[in-house]
């Protein structure tokens, strides 16, 4: 009995050794998994990490099942929808988790990067994580804008317009940029087509990779925490940080607990409400696009919508785009305009609390903004909340120089 | 080129401004029920025999129909299908845009996600809120959708109403024209309510036939959510179990 354990052991080692002598496999997964040591103190917040990779993969494969019924002709794409909705076998479960977990992904980034907010997780040496993300963000909401035409509903047809039209504010080369962005002078097949190309090929690629290098970034420093200590400055005489898990089998059990959690919500809205009531299924795009019709109130998916009332808060239409662009790009930057050396939220005093909390806010109100019709008092909150957005930036540049806080420990307390 | 700019996002400012402007008449939910398979059938029937000329429903097919409204083969193709179609072919009609665009002055709508678009309780009102109107091509008007192009085809059964309005002068001089009521001309084949129930039932098949699907998923939802619930709640254990020993 002992005698074929031993030699079962000794063959599952031999062919391991076989593989690691070929490709380290062994310690790649020791790197990453049994031997990563993360902080034992995440918390709720450090759900949306795993979360954000289980919506990619459920867009990837089901982005896969739903190419598989789907044609990118402007003449045939409405119906396709509706085709994969009644004739296929579970067509209309694969659509949902696809739309579903479009908005999903939305709100499980919000809540990431908020957390970075939170934890200063995008401070020194962090920074490049930081920027990896936003660029993520970036690819995330063009690719989400590309999926949104695919549908080719009424509100696919006029938002890619406007979308469209918005590279018109570039000097100079603004018209030409927008006709080569179409493929066309207006919306139509060609341009249909090659947002197909866009969403189902090239801007995966770039998401893939750029989660790559967002994950190896992170592993090469390590990860933050709640209390924004640096695990590795004590470690114990095997190199062991003292306040560090391994990351295997201590998150992963307890990320598939967060999956759980996360899989209740979202399979409640795939089953029982997945137009969220208009909110993530638009009533406009059940109406197939006509380009002599305009839908009454055309807005963007919710995801959008802080930064389309910016838009529509400026009076000047090339100030507008401006600002929006500059209300991401800001984003960016964020690792240098914070100068205080405290990172997390819980060491800093109530003047920064205030003004992040706020900030959160006037987001948060943004968004509602951009989906109501616009009447004269919301665009005046909406003007107040954007210039509070850009001001938020410029308050923490000055206040976080000689910001006083409180004293960091210098190790994770139970 | 900023002109190009300015025109595309001014038009949507205005779109914005006349939709907060105009609000749709909706004086009564809809209050239908998607689980009640006979209103599906009466529905369905008073499709196939008011609507079904002239509004398409070419995502729909009728097989799926009979299978989602339990009806057998020989029922759907005796009571429901009127033209001379075969039971999987889709709910298609022989009237061309252009002839709809000829006759009605735009050509009707396919209304197989209609109820996604408006919503039941729009549907509802519309088909409850029709009056004659002299003034409109159609001879008819109607209070939840405005100068729509579509005459009242069951005219027959709702009987023929005129609407009163009164009008009223705001502080800035402007004139509100507000509905007061309707004025039955001539009554119909049915009562007040069993017009509405009837058209209850239509809206009913129209919320259907938006998402067939709707009856499954809806069935599938408990048990989902209850394997997911188990599922989590054994997670947890396992990782309060599994961080018992981090101190």
């Amino acid at each position: 009995m002992g005698k074929i354990a031993s030699s079962r052991t000794k063959s599952r080692n031999s062919l391991m050794d076989w593989f690691n002598q070929r490709l380290p496999v062994t310690q790649f997964y020791k790197d990453h998994l049994s031997e990563y040591y993360a902080p034992k103190n995440f918390n709720f917040w450090y759900f949306f990490g795993s979360l954000a990779l289980l919506v990619l993969v459920n867009q990837i494969l089901t982005g896969i099942w739903l190419t598989m019924h789907y044609k990118p002709d402007a003449d045939q794409a409405f119906g396709m929808v509706e085709y994969i909705m009644r004739d296929v076998p579970w067509g209309w479960l694969i659509r949902y988790l696809h739309t579903t977990g479009a908005s999903a992904f939305f709100i499980v980034i919000y809540l990431h990067m908020f957390r970075g907010l939170l934890y200063g997780s995008y401070k020194k040496p962090r920074e490049l994580i930081w920027v990896f993300g936003m660029i993520i963000y970036l690819a995330l909401m063009a690719e989400a804008f590309m999926g949104y035409v695919l549908p080719w509903g009424n509100m696919s047809y006029w938002g890619a317009k406007v979308i469209t039209q918005l590279f018109a504010a570039v000097p100079w080369v603004g018209d030409a940029l927008v006709e080569w962005v179409r493929g066309d002078y207006l919306i139509s097949d060609a341009t249909l087509n090659r947002f197909f190309a866009l969403h189902v090929v090239a801007l995966p690629l770039v998401i893939l990779v750029l989660v790559v290098l967002h994950l190896a970034a992170l592993h090469t420093v390590g990860s933050n925490n709640p209390e924004g200590v640096d695990i590795k400055k004590h470690k114990d005489e095997n190199g062991v940080p003292k306040d560090g898990i391994p990351f295997h089998p201590y998150y992963t059990v307890k990320d598939i607990f967060g999956v759980g959690m996360f899989l209740l919500i979202f399979l409640f809205i795939v089953f029982v409400k997945p137009d969220m009531g208009g909110l993530f299924l638009e009533h406009d795009n059940y109406v197939p696009a006509d380009p002599s019709s305009t839908p009454e109130h055309i807005k963007p998916v919710w995801y959008f919508t802080p930064f389309y009332a910016m838009l529509r808060a400026v009076p000047d239409m090339q100030m507008g785009a401006l600002i929006m662009a500059l209300a991401i790009v800001v984003l960016f930057f964020l690792p240098w305009l914070d100068r205080s050396p405290v990172k997390s939220i819980r060491y800093r005093r109530w003047p920064y609390k205030l003004m992040l909390s706020l900030f959160a806010i006037s987001f948060v109100v943004l968004g509602w903004l951009g989906m109501q019709s616009g009447s004269v008092l919301q665009k005046l909150m909406a003007q107040i909340l954007t210039g509070f957005y850009f001001f938020y930036f410029v308050w923490l540049f000055f206040y976080s120089r000689n910001e006083i806080y409180h004293e960091v420990p210098e190790r994770i307390e139970k | 080129m900023m002109k190009k700019v300015t025109l595309t996002l001014a038009c949507l400012m205005f779109a914005s401004l006349v939709s907060a402007a105009g609000g749709a008449y909706i004086g009564e939910p809809a209050n239908t029920n998607i689980k009640s398979q006979s209103s599906l059938q009466k529905g369905a029937k008073t499709y196939m025999n008011y609507c079904l000329g002239c509004h398409s429903m070419e995502f729909q097919r009728y097989n799926r129909v009979a299978e989602d409204l339990g009806l057998t083969e020989d029922e759907m193709m005796e009571s429901l299908v009127l033209t001379d179609a075969k039971f999987a072919d889709k709910m298609t009609h022989t009237m061309t845009r252009e002839q709809g665009e000829q006759w009605f002055g735009k050509a009707p709508p396919d209304l197989t996600v209609i109820a996604k678009a408006r919503g039941v309780d729009w549907l509802y009102n519309y088909m409850i809120n029709f009056y004659v109107d002299s003034s409109r091509p159609s001879g008819w008007n109607n209070l939840t959708f405005p100068n729509a192009s579509m005459p009242h085809v069951l005219w027959e059964l709702q009987g023929i109403r005129k609407a009163n309005f009164e009008t009223h002068t705001d502080d800035q001089g402007e004139d509100h024209k507000e509905f007061v009521g309707f004025e039955t001309i001539e009554e119909g084949q049915l009562n007040e309510e069993e017009y509405k129930d009837m058209v209850r039932d239509l809206v009913n098949f129209l919320d259907y036939s938006a998402e067939p699907a709707q009856l499954i998923r809806m069935s599938y939802a408990p048990w989902v959510l209850l394997f997911v619930a188990v599922f989590t709640f054994l997670a947890y254990l396992l990782k309060v179990n599994y961080f018992r020993d981090v101190h």
